[in-house]
């Protein structure tokens, strides 16, 4: 239990709250950095997903290449690009945007292949234009999943952004590098528990978000619903 | 409706209460022992190496010569820092490692008085914890040194650590995290020399390509390089000159354990003997620079060192 005390007191030690290296501003670079990459990586894969979606084409290279991407080692490819860009930055955000990639493509072309086939014919049939259809059906509809696949990106890569302090003097990963390099043990778990906190409040986020963006009509369509008698969609 | 609720916030505790029992587990203990001392047989060296390219050459070195003297070794290449593997070699886990002599002095006793390479060796040889000697320490050396451009020297001027007061921009010193914390660091720069530094940039790979490209952009000013690195040539890089001694002089010397016996170690301290500053920051380059393995590159260097 040692460690695990030690790194308790490390946690509560106010020394460790003060100065450029306080728990605090730590956890603001980390939140900071993961949301500005799950932005870069949506900004990326969330039009490609929702064209793969929608026109059904494209889907086989999709997987293969987010296959593709997943297997690439992160720490590798941060080096690599580091190589020709520097030390800072630059690249943990090229090498962390392209790890969380997969997962929210994958989420936002599932979202749009879940949805069954009738409901787009029927919007289709009223009259709905291809760019309505996207909008008002596909999107709201999908969103669930989208929001799942930004989930497990976000997972990720707040357990991973501890690689930015490999070429920078930022974020979580500080204490576990300096703490594994001189041996304060102590300062690596807690450094760790706080990755894990912030990971867990993340998820706990994302899990209220995911529930809220379901529309009322599906949640209104429900079996469960059907029991306690509200078979009607709201709208 | 309730009940799987009820259900549900059962599964969150039993996996909160896990978690902690499990966490607890991995804290007791050291989290990185691994007691491969306990499962190799009795007649078998363990040969460790730092996570050093350049250690590792020196590490295949001994595992090849052992191997031509029909000693049967298991390598265990590649453990860390001295942080890491320090402990392990304490505990036994590896028989014979290539230490330097004045790093792993500081690293054994922080307050150790240095001095001349003899003078450090014989200060490591009543350093190290019992179960474990030196053997003879070799001519090859390959000493922390900070390390600055060319350009950078030349513009002010540069030619021993204590010159660097005479630098008038700021200067950022980058390197692996614990040169931040080591006896030579930034903090006895200006305790000792009164250099100011304006920041620290850690970058992790040692010394590595990163370390050098950031040198050379100018993100960083000062840096640690080993002075065997062929980098210090190829990137037209200077290492300031030491002459009181703040880096303590670091001799390649294989540590032992208790397993190596006489006939082991007359195998070692003849490569010792054999292995001169210039071959040291040859064999770097061969791997740095052409690519080769560590197996060739030890393998070309016993052939032509006419050993064994």
């Amino acid at each position: 239990m040692t460690f695990f005390i030690e790194a308790m007191a490390w946690l509560v030690d106010p020394a460790n709250y003060v100065g450029p290296n306080a728990i605090g501003v730590r956890v603001l670079e980390h939140l900071g950095f993961t949301l500005l990459t799950l932005f870069f990586a949506s900004v990326v894969a969330v039009p490609i997903g929702f064209l793969i979606g929608h026109t059904g084409r494209g889907r086989g290279l999709a997987v293969g290449s987010s296959g593709a991407l997943r297997a690439i080692p992160t720490l590798g490819l941060l080096t690599l690009v580091a190589l020709s860009v520097g030390i800072g930055l630059t690249a943990p955000y090229v090498a962390l945007t392209v790890l969380a990639i997969p997962p929210i493509l994958a989420g936002a072309y599932t979202g749009f292949e879940a949805i069954d086939r009738k409901t787009i014919d029927a919007a289709r049939a009223v009259g709905m234009s291809e760019g309505q259809i996207v909008r008002k059906v596909e999107l709201p509809l999908g969103l669930p999943l989208l929001i799942g696949g930004l989930r497990s990106a976000t997972l990720q890569i707040v357990a991973t952004a501890t690689l930015a302090a490999y070429v920078a003097d930022f974020g979580l990963g500080r204490y576990l590098f300096a703490g594994l390099k001189t041996r304060d043990y102590a300062e690596m778990l807690g450094g760790s528990i706080v990755v894990i906190l912030l990971a867990l409040a993340l998820e706990g986020i994302f899990t209220v978000l995911q529930k809220l963006v379901v529309p009322r009509g599906v949640a209104a369509g429900r079996p469960t619903d059907i029991r306690v008698g509200s078979p009607r969609p709201a709208r | 409706m309730f009940t799987a609720q009820k259900g549900r916030l059962a599964l969150i505790s039993v996996v909160a209460v896990g978690a902690v029992v499990a966490l607890a587990g991995c804290a007791s203990g050291d989290p990185l022992g691994s007691g491969s001392s306990d499962t190799t047989a009795a007649d078998t060296l363990v040969v460790g190496s730092q996570d050093y390219y350049s250690n590792e050459i020196i590490a295949e070195i001994y595992a090849q010569a052992l191997e031509a003297n029909d000693f049967t070794v298991d390598r265990s290449f590649r453990i860390g820092q001295r942080e890491v593997y320090l402990p392990e070699l304490e505990a036994g886990g590896v028989d014979v490692f290539p230490e330097y002599t004045g790093s792993l002095l500081q690293a054994l006793d922080a307050n150790a008085a240095g001095g001349t390479s003899d003078e450090i060796y014989t200060e490591l040889e009543s350093a190290l914890p019992s179960g474990l000697r030196v053997l003879d320490k070799a001519d090859a050396s390959d000493q922390n040194s900070w390390t600055v451009t060319q350009a950078f020297a030349e513009k002010y001027d540069l030619t021993d650590i204590a010159s660097l007061t005479k630098v008038t921009e700021p200067i950022t010193v980058g390197g692996n995290s614990e040169l931040q914390t080591r006896p030579y660091g930034p903090d006895e720069l200006k305790a000792k020399y009164g250099i100011e530094t304006a920041g620290f940039v850690p970058i992790e790979d040692g010394g590595g390509p990163l370390t050098v490209k950031a040198l050379v952009d100018g993100d960083i000013q000062l840096t640690n390089i080993y002075t065997a690195s062929p980098n210090i040539k190829s990137d037209n890089l200077v290492a300031l000159s030491d002459p009181d001694g703040l880096f303590f002089a670091d001799n390649v010397v294989p540590v032992v354990s208790e397993k190596v016996n006489d006939k082991a170690a007359e195998v070692l301290n003849t490569v010792s003997a054999a292995l001169s500053a210039n071959d040291l920051a040859s064999l770097n380059s061969e791997s740095k620079n052409d690519q080769k393995s560590a197996e060739d590159i030890a393998a070309a260097w016993l052939e032509q060192a006419n050993l064994f």
